[in-house]
């Protein structure tokens, strides 16, 4: 008797150590594409990865092709992308930034109304949109009343797409404040406006901060909702009513294009680079914040 | 009157979200309505042809090919993105290893979707010729795998959440009892967590419908409604990538007709596990 018990303790033991073992095995398993692919950007990417990348415009397709004849490495770099990236961003910032803390200082002010709820949830739904619908929709919006496609309007696309993430962390890092916070700002006589602006916002600017950078960070690395507003130039371009490229879409033009293809690597490396680093910035950033 | 000013100006931003919904939605159908008239709406969603010769339009191979990839991804990802809830949330919560698992898990959702194709492209599809899957690669196993590996970080963030959220007490009392952490976790903490992790499943389903370019770079991009995981096919969202540029006309319209379904489907979606987030929070 005491012996069947025995084995079948050892068995629910045995089992419970073999699921734990699956666990960290799935687990370890899913962390292994991130590495394959930084791997496989670094290793086909690394020799491309120089000065002119940074400095130069991207090559035509002729070009390219009479460097690939004499065995020569591809000229160019994909200055116009980065110029075309910050620019849009810039765009998109300064468009979501403001009206996004103004709502999201709105809803934690206002925090159980029934429009307030109704705000949320729509901030929800616009954030599920996916990237290529808020495309094709801006194209309607700004594209056609314009006829042409415009940094403007992929800025205008990516702001759509940055909103409901400011909103929520501007939300959420007000509301994280003490109350007696505002309150001793209005007990020494400050206007309702001043103890916002000149209280909860420096408070909570940390995590403003950070929401805007993930935000930034987010939508930096998107192609699709580009490609029907920004479509793409291969000059650099300052002028917000004109086509402009931008770094994804650079990627997405030497992956149509064979003779352009060995640059794809280089510049995806950097585009992860760059999105994962602005990434790891905000959330240190934010881990500092919290704790102090 | 400073305040009533700047409480205006709170107000207006807020309507701004409103008036930025209703100019969505009033794009979409504005858009879509001549595509609907012409082929009614459940003539549009239950056509299988997409032909431009012949102006002939109909959503039913998109459906298919986008609810066929988001489906597979999300049963690709639920054994990984379930191991690292519970790495996370169960077996090494609040320990240094789960925050290095949590961290590398989240940079993956960082990467742009464009990477991801490449990736797939690149290195995934040799993979699927040499295992004999069909002779391009391409197709809605390869777009789905993918799919999979950007949706695990979504899925799993949000269930280790819900998982470490289940109270000690209850499975204190389970552990007192003599219970295997095995145990534990199936009959307390994964059906007291149940229906937030089911929330975040949802909404990583979401995020696969949407997705736009890597899905484009590996599904094949063929109009036929797929008839095994191997054949290629096309998601809803890679055809409007791929035919916007050069629609017009009806195809333009129904493309955003297209666009309408997508926005209905992941809104209906996000509904769905918002309402059952919200039950649980109760």
């Amino acid at each position: 008797m005491t012996k069947k018990i025995h084995t079948k303790t050892e068995y629910r033991k045995a089992k419970d150590k073999l699921f734990f073992g699956i666990v960290c095995l799935f687990s370890a398993l899913t962390m292994i594409p991130l590495f394959l692919i930084i791997w496989e950007l670094l290793k086909r990417g690394y020799k491309q990865f120089n000065l002119d990348l940074f400095t130069k415009i991207a090559p035509t397709s002729m070009d390219a092709m009479f460097a690939k004849m004499s065995g020569d490495a591809i000229p160019g770099g994909i200055l116009n992308g980065l110029t075309g990236t910050l620019l849009m961003l810039v765009l998109a910032t300064i468009m979501a930034i403001p009206v996004g803390i103004l709502t999201g200082i709105y809803l934690a002010e206002k925090p159980k109304g029934k429009f307030s709820s109704i705000i949320r949830n729509l901030s929800d739904l616009l954030q599920g949109i996916p990237s290529i619908v808020i495309g094709v929709i801006v194209y309607f919006w700004v594209v056609k009343p314009m006829y042409s496609f415009s940094a403007l309007a992929g800025g205008v696309a990516l702001a759509i797409m940055m909103l409901p993430m400011i909103i929520r962390s501007t939300e959420e890092s007000v509301k994280m404040l003490p109350a007696s916070l505002k309150e001793a700002g209005l007990a020494l006589g400050g206007s309702y406006t001043t103890v916002i602006l000149r209280v909860l916002l420096p408070s909570a600017f940390g995590g403003l901060f950070t929401g805007s950078l993930l935000a930034v960070s987010r939508v930096m690395g998107e192609t699709a909702p580009l490609l029907v507003t920004a479509l793409g130039a291969s000059a650099i371009n300052w002028d917000i009513t004109q086509p402009t490229s931008a770094v994804p879409l650079l990627i997405w033009e030497f992956y149509n294009d064979p003779n352009l293809s060995s640059l794809i690597w280089a510049t995806s490396l950097l585009l992860l680079l760059i999105v994962l680093g602005t990434n790891l910035i905000a959330k240190s950033i934010s881990r500092k914040w919290k704790i102090q | 009157m400073k305040d009533k000013i700047f409480k205006i100006l709170l107000l207006s931003a807020s309507c701004l979200i409103l008036l930025l919904t209703a100019g969505v939605i009033y794009a979409l159908i504005s858009q879509s309505i001549s595509a609907f008239s012409e082929f009614g709406f459940f003539g549009f969603i239950s056509s299988g042809e997409w032909d431009s010769q012949n102006d002939v339009y109909g959503a039913l191979p998109f459906i298919t090919g986008t609810l066929m990839t988001a489906v597979l991804a999300l049963l690709f990802c639920i054994p990984f993105s379930l191991s690292v809830a519970l790495f996370n949330g169960e077996y090494f919560r609040g320990r240094k290893i789960a925050t290095v698992v949590s961290s590398v898990v989240d940079l993956l959702a960082g990467i742009p979707s464009i990477v991801f194709g490449l990736w797939g492209f690149y290195v995934l599809r040799p993979v699927l010729i040499d295992m004999g899957v069909n002779a391009q690669g391409f197709g809605v196993l390869l777009a789905s795998i993918v799919l999979a590996i950007m949706i695990i970080a979504y899925a799993s963030s949000l269930s280790t959440e819900f998982i470490s959220m289940v109270p000690n007490e209850l499975k204190e009392g389970a552990y007192s009892l003599g219970a295997t952490n095995l145990e534990v976790i199936r009959s307390v903490s994964l059906p007291t967590a149940w229906s937030g992790i089911f929330a975040s499943y949802i909404l990583a389903l979401g995020r696969a419908l949407g997705e736009t370019m890597a899905v484009t770079m590996l599904i094949g991009n063929t109009n036929n409604i797929p008839q095994s995981l191997a054949d290629t096919g096309n998601t809803m969202a890679s055809l409007i990538a791929n035919q916007f540029g050069e629609a017009s006309g009806l195809k333009l319209s129904s493309l955003m007709a297209l666009g309408l379904l997508l926005f209905l489907i992941t809104a209906a979606i996000n509904f769905v596990a918002k309402n059952v987030m919200k039950f649980v929070s109760r």
